[in-house]
């Protein structure tokens, strides 16, 4: 594909060089409440009268319920409701789901559970103690049916159906060509071919979601504590399921404990608890715990067989890629095809391939639902490339990273069309890989991988080169949909800045503290706009009566897009003051600027005016300012995505939807103990490029920390179904493990700063670097390490069970070949 | 239901006669019961640690522990550790600088676990806070800041007046 012609913006020259603030590693403002306790998690709010739900779940996952009764628990003293999915829906509306798919969805079951842990019942009472009580109080009669637990027997016309409102379990299927991807196939000279596997993992952020309802007969208002994220985004989503108008919900927001995108909707918690609290006409609290969550949040990735094939010439050069997915969806289809709408936004990686075949075939069982888990799709489809281009060097006798070399798309190609539509603005792929190999000597290493091997031991040197894309917009959730023919949106963010009359700066987010640094953020736009400290700039969090729109973190967007609309609403209050001050000075505004916190004139640096002295003019004096300008000195700035453009209508062409693309290179150094199977990343590597760093200290933090998620999505992470009756067998952290200090290694990380000509300051995302890069690293120095045994990793996580089996597969099949 | 339990328990010096239901856990009782926030459910089956609070001297899960076995007991909790006046505690303040925490969630019980760990040994390497923190799960920040953190408070805390577990100077607790 070629270079396209559309720049929409350079960066500004002027704020890349002379940044005092933006840029450097501050810390973080959210710290001190966070240290202390006093953070406010939704878990840690209360209100008066405020009551406790707890969920009864279905153990079996998929089965008639034949009838419940609630008598039992409706007299237990304390007990204020009991509702089945029937009684809910008598108060609220079935869920939200982006589908177009007829898959209706309850927060509490109907007439039939369809994934183990699925809420049959809710229980509001006067503890959390008691309302747990009583949920082992009611007696359901369950008729249980046999589970649909592989997506690919799913599949089969005469399988037993999820949904009986749909034809099959295939969801949704689709192919689409990107190219002329037969005739580059037809004309490869090689054509290397892989399957991959990636496991079902889990955000399992340490705070579970929770959610106080508290429902107003009298207005038939509700207001939500929550720890959503789209509560200025869709909260007219929320209004409808819970049935109040969408003027009279009010949700507000409260301190995270992580999210990595599991908690943009959190609509089974805000629908029990918005129906109980209908129910019992007052404040009801519902906080999962984790049985709750492990079993029944909707924060599953995806869960994917890969068929797929790479066409190369004889020089090593890509031309051509095609992808065949059958991903298990579980039981319902809430985001629809998301994830991979978020895939396409960078199937080709780093790469020039000029044509790609992209076929999916949906599949739903008995299992919970995906949502978004930091990666969103587009980590598997980082570990499948990855994985054939690591092929193709083996199988042509290439180097792995001369061939990388070879297919880099080069710096002077930017923006750079990929073949499905997306646009990447900006890269210099070879320099953060020439930096990576530097930083990790990889030739010492080496040496010590010979002295190991001469000892039985097996290390590996891993490398994946691959791309981090940011600033998404939500057209990704429907644009392989025919109909309805929705065109593209923005997912805009907006922030509020006012100045007191004593000139002292106020910004108020529209998006909820997710466990980022969003106040940190802006303080330093705002200073770096306003020429103060960012520490005197003052950060609050509306809720959603603000009626600005913020889609807030998800698809590393939120710098790039604060950034974006603190700059818009740092202007429009810089223009006024401008205005107001050159009035009073009696100079032409153009003369004017406001640097270091004071206005002064060209000239005469004595007749500067302090923010405050302007502040005072702007709300209270009103006849001395210039003739039309309104008092005070506020302003709501809504900053929509700088670059994206519609889909075609044959979807042969997806738009640009995901320009920021941020890169890395990480080489992690393991050692495999091939007795027990077990793992261990001895050191880990990385060069990152997300543009222009805000804070290069908090970057890192983010990359350190979804460099760990990702050892765990290579190693340990999993959600297991028994295979007979569907099960889940990782109901708790006991067995879901998610990785500890033992298991994160030393990392090291060094910046290249390629700014994006998109952005404000040529920002770039960062949020989910390490989680898209980490897994396929780790898998391909497993490969490096067991090389002498001929193990090739197609599976992840490798848990030890599977590395055991690998080994004894490699040698069971050398043993066959000699 | 069985009868309540009358005990006495000092929480952050502050001594309370309470009357609790036996199946009541410590982390329920000094979050509903006594308001003190910061101890955190992560797991509720004593896999994370987000809920560590000190229990005569020792790092203990508030949500495995009953408070009817705490009759005499003293606990400390993360608000005992920063002063009213806003004055961070030392190995607070090197969270901060260190950037050891991201959502904050667990970190009232890796705070509360480094104390411990402190109090024995003034100035850790690595590997002591990795055998001290190792059962403390955080999901944002890949542990090495955190580390670096608890390192970073020995020589904070030889600076200060003050001890692992004793709030800064003019300190007060809950």
């Amino acid at each position: 594909m070629s270079s396209v012609e559309k720049p929409v913006r350079r960066p500004d020259r002027a704020a890349l060089q002379d940044r005092r603030w933006v840029g450097r590693s501050i810390p973080r403002k959210e710290d001190p409440k966070l240290l202390t306790g006093r953070a406010a998690y939704v878990g840690d709010v209360s209100v008066p009268g405020l009551l406790d739900a707890a969920v009864l779940r279905s153990p079996y996952a998929n089965a008639r319920i034949r009838s419940i009764d609630t008598s039992r628990a409706k007299a237990l003293p304390g007990v204020v409701a009991v509702l089945t999915g029937a009684d809910a829906a008598e108060v609220i509306e079935p869920m939200t789901a982006f589908c177009a798919e007829p898959v209706p969805q309850h927060a509490i079951a109907i007439d039939r559970v369809r994934f183990p842990g699925e809420a049959v019942a809710a229980v509001a009472a006067t503890s959390r103690y008691v309302a747990e009580d009583a949920c082992a109080l009611i007696d359901v009669d369950y008729e249980v049916l046999p589970a649909i637990v592989d997506p690919i027997a799913a599949m089969d016309a005469e399988s037993p159906r999820v949904h009986d409102t749909l034809d099959g379990n295939v969801v949704f299927h689709r192919r689409v060509d990107f190219g002329d991807v037969d005739g580059d196939f037809a004309r490869a000279d090689h054509v290397v071919r892989r399957t991959a596997r990636w496991h079902r993992m889990g955000a399992q952020p340490l705070e579970t979601a929770g959610t106080i309802a508290s429902f107003d007969p009298f207005s038939q208002s509700m207001t939500l504590w929550s720890n959503t994220n789209f509560y200025n985004f869709l909260p007219w989503t929320f209004a409808n399921m819970l049935r109040v108008p969408s003027n009279r919900l009010r949700v507000v927001p409260c301190t995270v404990g992580g999210s990595f995108g599991s908690k943009h909707l959190t609509n089974k918690v805000i629908a029990i608890a918005g129906a109980l609290s209908k129910a019992t006409g007052r404040p009801v609290k519902f906080m999962e715990d984790r049985a709750d969550n492990l079993a029944a949040n909707d924060n599953v990735g995806p869960d994917r067989i890969y068929d797929a094939g790479l066409a190369v010439t004889g020089d090593g050069e890509f031309i051509a890629l095609r992808l065949e997915i059958v991903d298990d969806y579980g039981a319902y289809f809430q985001f629809a095809h998301g994830q991979h709408g978020n895939a396409l936004s960078q199937p080709t990686g780093p790469y020039r391939i000029g044509s790609l075949s992209y076929e999916i075939s949906c599949v739903l069982t008995n299992k919970v639902q995906q949502g978004f888990f930091r990666g969103a799709g587009a980590d598997p489809g980082n570990f499948i490339l990855e994985r054939l281009v690591d092929a193709a060097a083996d199988e042509l006798r290439l180097d792995r990273v001369e061939i990388r070399r070879r297919n880099f798309i080069r710096p002077e190609q930017f923006p750079y069309k990929i073949p499905t539509g997306n646009t990447y603005d900006s890269g210099n792929y070879e320099g953060v890989l020439d930096r990576a190999l530097a930083l990790a000597d990889v030739d010492a290493w080496r040496g010590e991988q010979e002295k190991a091997r001469a000892e039985g031991r097996y290390i590996g040197i891993g490398l994946a080169s691959c791309q981090e894309r940011s600033g998404y917009n939500a057209t990704e959730w429907w644009f392989l949909y025919d109909k309805p023919p929705l065109p593209a949106t923005s997912t805009p963010e907006s922030v509020k800045i006012d100045v007191s009359a004593f000139g002292q700066i106020r910004v108020e987010l529209g998006c909820p503290l997710w466990g980022n640094s969003p106040e940190t953020v802006v303080s330093q736009v705002v200073a770096e706009e306003f020429g103060i400290d960012p520490g005197e700039v003052s950060v609050t969090y509306s809720d959603s009566t603000s009626g600005a729109i913020s889609a807030g973190p998800g698809g590393s967007r939120l710098t790039v897009m604060l950034s974006g609309a603190v700059r818009g609403a740092s202007r429009t209050i810089k223009d006024k003051m401008i205005r107001i001050a050159a009035h009073s000075m009696e100079a032409d505004p153009a003369d004017v600027k406001l640097v270091d916190g004071q206005v002064r004139p060209k000239g005469t640096p004595s007749k500067a005016m302090s923010m405050g002295d302007v502040a005072m003019l702007a709300h209270l004096f009103k006849e001395t300012n210039p003739e039309g300008e309104d008092s005070g000195l506020v302003t709501t700035f809504t900053y929509d995505h700088p670059y994206a453009s519609l889909p075609s209508d044959d979807r042969k062409d997806l738009g640009a939807f995901y320009p920021f693309v941020s890169h890395a290179c990480h080489i992690p150094i393991v050692e495999v103990d091939v007795e027990t199977g077990v793992v261990k990343v001895l050191k880990y590597y990385a060069v990152n490029d997300c543009g222009t760093l805000m804070n290069p200290k908090l970057v890192e933090g983010q990359i350190m920390g979804g460099i760990v998620q990702g050892i765990g999505a290579a190693l340990m992470e999993e959600y297991r179904y028994d295979q007979e009756d569907g099960s889940l067998e990782t109901g708790t952290f006991r067995e879901y493990l998610l990785p500890s200090m033992h298991e994160a290694p030393e990392i090291v990380i060094e910046h290249q700063e390629t700014p994006s000509p998109f952005s404000e300051f040529g920002v770039k995302g960062a949020g989910e670097g390490g989680r898209l890069v980490a897994p396929t690293a780790i898998a391909s120095a497993i490969d490096d390490a067991l090389k002498p045994l001929g193990v090739t990793v197609n599976e992840l996580p490798m848990t030890p069970e599977r590395v055991v089996a690998a080994i004894a597969e490699a040698r069971a099949s050398a043993a066959g070949d000699a | 239901m069985p009868e309540k339990v009358r005990l006495s328990i000092t929480v952050n010096g502050v001594e309370h006669d309470v009357l609790v239901e036996p199946r009541t856990l410590l982390l329920d009782f000094l979050r509903d019961e006594l308001d003190l926030k910061g101890a955190h459910a992560g797991c509720e089956h004593g896999v994370c640690a987000a809920c560590t609070v000190l229990v005569d001297g020792e790092a203990t899960r508030s949500c495995l522990m009953f408070v009817a076995q705490l009759d005499g007991a003293a606990v400390r909790t993360v608000e005992s550790l920063a002063a009213a006046d806003g004055t961070l505690h030392p190995i607070q303040q090197a969270f901060m600088q260190e950037h050891g925490l991201q959502c904050g969630f667990c970190t009232p019980g890796m705070l509360m676990a480094a104390c411990e760990l402190l109090e024995h040994t003034p100035m850790p390497e690595p590997d002591d806070v990795r055998e001290a923190l190792g059962g403390n799960i955080c999901r944002c920040t890949g542990y090495q800041n955190i580390v670096n953190a608890v390192c970073a408070a020995g020589p904070l805390l030889a600076a200060n007046v003050g001890t692992p577990t004793a709030p800064p100077a003019q300190g007060v607790s809950a």
